[in-house]
This record gives structure tokens, C-alpha cells and sequence, in this order.
């Protein structure tokens, strides 16, 4: 199976080499690629959108149904992580380590023991446990604000620099992961809850689904945001690049619970009970 | 032999691509264990990536973001020759989506064959699976 493997990826190799020899140079402004349809979405993105940033008009605007699914894809890999791994089946825990706040002892509670209350007194632990680290947790507080609000800015300022929902969502779920991990998975989801986090995460969906909607209520065509131009108050054009941020929103909100889902059913096999 | 060195130097990202594609694939072919496989399957996925971006490039270009006003205020209009493509760049960030879905749904398979079968190696599990073949059989 190695050999055959081989043999067959160097095959594979040689012929794409090959191809790759007709290809245009690397960097030719006249390469067919950039020739037929890019130049018009270079050319027409102010007139038509009033965005300047090609790459945001392009996926939200001219490409908005290939980004609608886009987003549906990423709800059905969170949705898919829950169904494969959550496991609600109340099972008695093995064996559960508590920790006496005051004293700092270590409690093993075994299988069927009685398990004391969450309170001041004792503190559920996870079986690989770290002490209290000051440095990570206060680098944790003090960073995730500014992830947070740099991935708000993200969104925001898609239609003017490199950024968009996709990218502001995944840094946003970032900040809950790097919360997960530097404190642990419990106080996580006691935070951001899996219902609510299932929940924003086909909210995103809605609005994206649910902004082409009005535009159909609004008498044009799904998605076409020159439709909200009476909502906004505006003229169409920039209808389109009001339309463009509220679908923005939704990917980021998506994005971002999916990822937050994503890392609560991997990390803790489906149990949500001790992470990483 | 000079032919051959033009081809690597002005093909370059051709030539990149299909390594780390070769690399990934081999990966997904050869090796037994689901982990490798996933990480063989992340980096065709991140060639493929490379290959689009690399063909958006155009010399003497810039980032697809139009510099709204010219140096008098006024409104100018974008020459396509000035900005690279945007297009392969707006394929390849869904691309990556598609790749973080895949691998979420992957490591989320491989889990749950690690808690049916307590290891992701496929030759023992496909060992494992004979057994029990076997036993249900005879």
C-alpha cells in the first residue's frame, strides 16, 4: 500500500509538473485568470456596492448565495460535532477530584460517593489539573477584551480593510476558546451556555437567510440589498453596503458560535465535563 | 538545464503547491493512523489554497482594497491592473471555512472511534472488526 502510494502521488506529481509548465509566470498582470471576470469587480465595486474593499463586496454581494451556504456549511459542521460526540446520559462520574479551598487538600470522591455542594468551601477540579496559575489568568483577563473588541473591529471594518465576518467570528471564538482553556471548560460554558451558543449559531444563519427574505418582501430580488434602500433611508448604492455589514454580522455570529461549539464537544469528548 | 532553472524560478508557486500536495496525499494514502491522515488531509487542503492565491498575485499590484480618493480629493477610478484579483481570494476564504468544517467533523469522527475502539490505528481496528466478524459468524 506504501509503495503503491508512492508510486502513484510521483505519478500524480509528474503529470501536474507537466501541466504546470503551460501555466502563465508567476505575477503576470496578463494571465487569463485576472483577464475575464475580476476586472469588472475591480472596476464596477463602487458604482454597484460602494465598498472599496473588492474581497468584501465580491462575498457578500455579488457571490452572496455561495457565502449563504457557505454559512449553512459551517452551522452543519457544529451541528454534526454535537449529534456525533454529546453524550447526556447522566452516568455516576468515576471518580471526581474536589479541592478544599481553604486548606488546599485534594478530595477523591469514588464511583457512587457523595459529591459536596459547589460552594466556597470546595472547588471541582479536573483530573489532570494544573494549580492556580496567576500569570495565565491574568494574561487571560486582561487579552480577551481586547481579542474581543479587536474581533468587533474586524466585522466592522470589513468594507474598508482586510476583515469580515469570517475572520472577526473566528477571532471571537478565539477569545471564548483561549477563556476555556486558560481557566477551564465548566466556567466556559457556566459563561456562554451550549443552548445559547446553538442558538446564536443559527441565528447567524437567520439573518443571512433572513436579510434575502425581506429583500423578496421588499418586492426584488433574494438578496439584492438595494431593496433596503428605503429602510436605510439612503440611495441604493449604498443600500447594498448597509446590506453588505447586517450579512457581515450574521457570518461573524455564526462563525463564531460554530467554532465555540466545535471546541465544547472536541475538547471534552461530548461529556462537557473536563477539558483540555 | 537553463530551461529547467527558468521553469523553477518564474513557476515557483507551482512547484510549491504540488509538494505540499504530494505531501498531503501521500499522507492520506499511506499512513495508518486517522490523526496523520487529518493532518495529511489539512495540508492538500492549504496547497490548494496556495495555488489560488498564488494565481491572484500580479506584478506591481496591490491588495484588492481601492484607494477611494486620489491625491486632489476627487473621485478616481480603479484600474483593474493596479489591484490583484479578488476572486481566487474570495474562493479560498470560503475554502478555509470548508477546511475548518472538515476538520471539526473529522477530529469529531476520530473521537468517536477512539472511544468505540480505544485506539485510531486502522490496521488494528480492521483487525478488530474481523474478530468480530468472526465470533458473530461461527
Amino acid at each position: 500500500m506504501r509503495i503503491t502510494g508512492l508510486i502513484l502521488i510521483l505519478l500524480l506529481g509528474g503529470l501536474l509538473i507537466y501541466g504546470a509548465l503551460d501555466f502563465p509566470i508567476w505575477g503576470d498582470p496578463q494571465s487569463p485568470a485576472s483577464n475575464h471576470l475580476s476586472p469588472y469587480y475591480i472596476e464596477h465595486t463602487m458604482t454597484d456596492t460602494s465598498v472599496p474593499n473588492v474581497v468584501t463586496s465580491v462575498l457578500a454581494d455579488y457571490r452572496g448565495y455561495d457565502t449563504m451556504f457557505e454559512t449553512v456549511v459551517i452551522f452543519t459542521a457544529g451541528i454534526v460535532s454535537f449529534f456525533l460526540l454529546r453524550i447526556f446520559k447522566k452516568a455516576v462520574p468515576e471518580s471526581r477530584l474536589y479541592r478544599h479551598i481553604p486548606t488546599g487538600v485534594t478530595l477523591r470522591i469514588e464511583k457512587g460517593g457523595k459529591v459536596p455542594d459547589e460552594s466556597n468551601h470546595f472547588e471541582r477540579i479536573d483530573s489532570v489539573w494544573i494549580p492556580y496559575d496567576l500569570v495565565i489568568r491574568t494574561t487571560c483577563r486582561m487579552i480577551i477584551p481586547f481579542i474581543q473588541i479587536f474581533a468587533l473591529y474586524v466585522i466592522a471594518h470589513g468594507h474598508h480593510s482586510p476583515g469580515g465576518g469570517f475572520q472577526g467570528g473566528v477571532i471571537f471564538g478565539a477569545s471564548v476558546v483561549l477563556f476555556a482553556i486558560g481557566f477551564n471548560l465548566r466556567q466556559a460554558i457556566k459563561q456562554l451556555g451550549e443552548k445559547f451558543v446553538t442558538f446564536m449559531c443559527a441565528l447567524g444563519v437567520s439573518i443571512y437567510a433572513g436579510t434575502g427574505i425581506f429583500c423578496v418582501l421588499m418586492k426584488s430580488k433574494y438578496l439584492d440589498y438595494s431593496a433596503l434602500a428605503a429602510l436605510f433611508g439612503t440611495d441604493p448604492v449604498t443600500a447594498r453596503s448597509h446590506g453588505i455589514l447586517i450579512v457581515e454580522i450574521g457570518v461573524g455570529i455564526a462563525v463564531m458560535a460554530a467554532m465555540i461549539m466545535l471546541y465544547y464537544n472536541l475538547a471534552s469528548a461530548g461529556k462537557h465535563d473536563e477539558g483540555l | 538545464m537553463n530551461d529547467v532553472l527558468t521553469f523553477i524560478i518564474s513557476r515557483s508557486n507551482y512547484i510549491i503547491y504540488i509538494l505540499l500536495m504530494m505531501l498531503g496525499m501521500y499522507g492520506i494514502f499511506a499512513k495508518k493512523n486517522y490523526m496523520k491522515k487529518i493532518i495529511g488531509m489539512n495540508i492538500l487542503q492549504t496547497a490548494i489554497i496556495l495555488f489560488f492565491i498564488s494565481i491572484s498575485a500580479k506584478r506591481g499590484a496591490t491588495i484588492p482594497i481601492l484607494e477611494i480618493h486620489n491625491d486632489h480629493g476627487t473621485h478616481a477610478t480603479a484600474q483593474a491592473i493596479n489591484y490583484i484579483n479578488p476572486l481566487p481570494h474570495v474562493l479560498m476564504l470560503t475554502a478555509i471555512v470548508v477546511a475548518v468544517a472538515t476538520l471539526g467533523v473529522a477530529l469529531a469522527m476520530a473521537i468517536k472511534i477512539y472511544t468505540d475502539f480505544k485506539t485510531i490505528e486502522e490496521d488494528k481496528i480492521l483487525s478488530e472488526l474481523e474478530k468480530n466478524a468472526k465470533n458473530e459468524n461461527g
